[in-house]
């Protein structure tokens, strides 16, 4: 999978926010412990420069103590670093033992479990920390505990989460079986499947943990004098900050630096874990189909001549592009004509999907499709066809029926909406045709359907209710993008039945895509074979049950059908 | 493995799913024997309860009635051990092979894990993985690479190498070509026959698709709505079936001349 080759393990795309956050952070980092190791007796020792502004000895001034604030900053600071640290390890070993554990529990342990830490995100952790440190009392400790026990709930409830859906994998559950002990499915199925999403959460606490203890010792709950951690130093600066501002910028840079550092850290390795955002080329416009340029002229003139076909289907040197340039479709032309099917075939990453998408111009971000003619009925699908011309020309039929509907939604509003929305039709014109349109695709009770929501039908149902849909635009073209792949034989063989009928009584050119020839040479006039993005050999359906195919890849496909030997039929 | 192994049975098998009066009977007093060396197939559309067998028979879903031997011996009422030794002698090859892989462990590393679940170490096991992926025509190098490296088709080959290396007793294979190509498929079709002869397997074959029950099956048992309406031998079943379901079943398979 193509996700999973981004995520690759220890490969680590690195972005801008990383880059800059961990730069943030190291830097900081070293400058304030080499400050705490050389500097703490210029920050603790008192001195007869008591209060003195910015010079060259004291970049940030010092205190009425004497005590230089630049150092003083440094020093809290570190101790701020190695708190939120503390915390933070506390809180994120806690929190992905927990979640973890839950998902391996007894299931009633685990119901209660899950509602327990579902409740205690529900609070605020700041005040869950309050509450906790002031039942511990003040000091550098109880502070760290209660960071780290405000913050586990949070990391708790993803890890839970993540557990959750990484647990329903069929690894897991072969390994449970296997006989894997409970500590090393964890630590070899769960973990390494989220190590991106906790990095991420690692950072944020971090960043919330060093911002809630700098509070929390601010208001006087965390760090007491004599000892001093960057709230502490804030809150020492607080009564003169209207005489000597200069006492509360250096706490407050370094809190800044630290957590913001952290931050970025976090939101680029978010970005990093994604593949998607690192893949998408930057400032594409949104033109997915488009007309072909700079081609050779002889070619040119030929498909002008052809363009002029009467066929309702006309496509001409189809090329669909990757951003970088290479082709995955190199140069397609076919026709189709009133009521016929034209299967395409071919296995996956053959390209017929995609210039069945370019055709609905719903190529996916970063392909684009030139041709030197692209049409169905009366739309150019070259221009800038309106959504409306678009609904006219072409209607699809997918592959998976439990994902083309809406689940919140009854069926009736789906249904309709191509009317009503591109028709202009009134809400009981359009539940008219379209309960005439289910009756035809031989649904029993089609007000029943309307009034359903699509997880109450069979996936039989659902695509029947989908090629209901589909027609009601009465398109020019019919695009089934392997429409009986999800389905059970038994209902796949009625949905093929219906696809025959429509191209029997309606004048629908349509495109079938399927990987499967046994199913293709069913029901289609004319078939393409396709692989590696071209067109390996045309046949029709008479040479296709012959078994006249010339190329060796169709006779591979061809040999590929499983088919019943004993049942009237002879294996060939 | 004691005396004549008599390989696995089920016997009067009923699951239900909720309790009381909302209560649905998934599996109805089904009986299903996979003698010791050959492959059942079981066929049936969604909702007829294949799957449910399958969990049944490895104890994810509860039993309400009947039994499950494996050579005779009872498995419910085993005890913790007993139970895990079972399910080492019997393996199940998953449908979705992008989902029955870890992406982040080695192929060399999930294999290890179903020889040594406690260690999972490669290194004291690298022969004996080399020999299993080689039974399925995987070169020994993809011991070191990762899922997503090998296509699908390669895939549920390593899903197959994975449940084979323990040498279970009892294979079973829920709808393991559905989720591939139809080239795919017949490849591992293909591969499946040869080694159904060369490990002399033990298979129970879940799959939707008759024609593809009949490539690697000696007798097929057909499920509808958690009952068996028909079971018997490849050949008898096929051309004179006796059930109006599987005569259904076998029109729906598209293809035939």
């Amino acid at each position: 999978m193509a996700d999973q080759a981004a995520v690759r393990p220890g490969r680590l795309r690195w972005n801008p926010p990383l880059v800059v956050g961990t730069v943030l952070l190291a830097l900081t980092g070293v400058t304030v412990v080499i400050a705490s190791l050389t500097l703490r007796g210029t920050a603790e020792g008192l001195s007869a420069d008591t209060a003195q502004p910015v010079s060259a000895a004291h970049w940030l001034g010092t205190d009425d103590f004497g005590r230089d604030l630049l150092a003083r900053a440094l020093v809290g600071a570190q101790a701020s670093l190695v708190m939120a640290l503390a915390a933070t390890a506390i809180s994120m070993i806690a929190g992905v033992l927990i979640g973890t554990a839950i998902w391996t529990a007894p299931r009633r342990l685990r119901e209660v479990a899950l509602r327990i830490v579902e409740i205690t995100v529900s609070y605020p952790e700041l005040l869950i920390a309050v509450v906790i440190a002031a039942i511990l009392g003040a000091g550098r400790w109880q502070l760290v505990v209660a960071v780290a026990l405000a913050n586990i709930p949070a990391t708790a409830r993803l890890t839970a989460n993540l557990s959750g859906a990484i647990h329903q994998r069929d690894f897991v559950t072969t390994a449970r079986l296997t006989g894997v002990p409970r500590r090393a499915l964890i630590s070899r199925h769960l973990l390494p499947n989220m190590a991106e999403p906790l990095l991420i959460q690692l950072a944020a606490s971090f960043s919330t943990g060093l911002v809630a203890m700098s509070a929390l010792s601010f208001v006087g709950l965390g760090v007491q004098t004599p000892d001093y951690d960057l709230g502490r130093l804030l809150a020492d600066g607080l009564p003169s900050i209207y005489s000597r501002p200069l006492e509360v910028v250096g706490p407050t840079l370094l809190i800044l630096l630290l957590s913001i550092g952290a931050m970025l850290v976090g939101d680029g390795l978010a970005a990093a874990a994604d593949p998607r955002l690192a893949r998408r080329p930057a400032g594409r416009a949104a033109v997915t189909t488009r007309p072909r340029s700079a081609e050779p002229v002889p070619e040119s003139q030929q498909s002008e001549q052809q363009s002029e076909s009467s066929a309702p289907v006309v496509v001409r040197d189809l090329v669909v592009r990757r951003a970088d340039g290479t082709s995955l479709v190199h140069g397609l032309s076919f026709e189709i004509n009133r009521g016929e099917i034209l299967g395409v075939v071919g296995e996956s990453g053959s390209g017929k999907s995609l210039t069945a998408l370019s055709m609905a111009r719903l190529l996916p971000d970063g392909l684009t499709a030139e041709a030197s003619a692209l049409r169905t009925g009366e739309t150019d699908l070259l221009g800038r066809p309106s959504r409306r011309e678009l609904a006219d020309a072409v209607a699809m039929i997918y592959q998976d029926p439990g994902t083309t509907f809406n689940p919140a939604l009854r069926l009736g509003a789906q249904l309709t909406e191509v009317l009503r929305v591109h028709r202009g039709k009134s809400t009981v014109e359009a539940r008219t045709i379209i309960t005439d349109l289910l009756a035809g695709v031989h649904i029993t009770d089609p007000e029943r359907l309307m009034r359903s929501r699509p997880y109450e039908l069979s996936g039989g149902m659902r695509q029947r209710a989908m090629i209901a849909a589909a027609l009601a635009a009465e398109p020019a073209l019919l695009i089934a993008d392997e429409p009986t792949t999800a389905l059970d034989v038994t209902v796949a063989a009625g949905i093929l039945r219906e696809l025959a009928r429509i191209r029997d009584e309606t004048d629908t050119a349509t495109l079938f895509i399927s990987h499967d020839l046994g199913v293709v040479e069913e029901l289609c006039d004319r078939v393409l074979v396709m692989k590696d993005g071209v067109i390996v050999e045309e046949l029709s359906r008479e040479a296709l049950r012959a078994g006249d195919v010339s190329s060796p890849y169709t006779r591979m496909l061809l040999e590929s059908v499983p088919r019943l030997s004993g049942h009237g039929a002879v294996r060939r | 493995m004691s005396g004549p192994a008599e390989g696995l049975a089920v016997d009067g098998l009923t699951v239900r799913f909720g309790r009381g009066v909302g209560a649905t009977v998934a599996l109805d007093n089904v009986s299903v024997t996979v003698p010791a060396g050959h492959t059942v197939g079981l066929v049936g559309e969604s909702g007829s309860g294949k799957s449910t067998l399958a969990k049944a028979i490895l104890g994810i879903v509860p039993i309400a009635a009947g039994r499950v031997r494996l050579d005779g011996t009872e498995v419910s009422g085993l005890g913790h051990r007993q139970r895990h030794a079972f399910l080492r002698r019997v393996q199940m090859i998953p449908q979705d092979p992008y989902s029955s892989l870890n992406p982040r462990r080695t192929v060399g590393q999930t294999l290890a894990e179903a020889l040594d679940p406690v260690r999972a170490r490669v290194r004291s096991h690298r022969a004996e993985i080399e020999a299993a992926l080689a039974e399925v025509a995987l070169p020994g190098e993809a011991i070191d690479r990762y899922p997503h490296e090998f296509s699908g088709g390669q895939r549920q080959r390593i899903a197959i190498a994975r449940a084979l290396i323990t040498r279970p007793e009892v294979v079973i294979a829920d709808e393991i070509t559905s989720a591939l190509d139809v080239s795919v498929q017949a490849e591992v079709l293909r591969l499946l026959g040869r080694l159904r002869h060369e490990l002399n397997l033990t298979m129970l074959f879940i799959s939707h698709n008759l024609a593809v029950v009949e490539q690697v099956s000696d007798e097929v048992v057909v499920l509808y709505h958690g009952e068996v309406v028909e079971s018997g031998a490849v050949g008898d079943v096929f051309t004179r079936p006796a059930s109006d379901y599987t005569r259904t079943l076998l029109a729906a398979v598209p293809g035939q001349r």
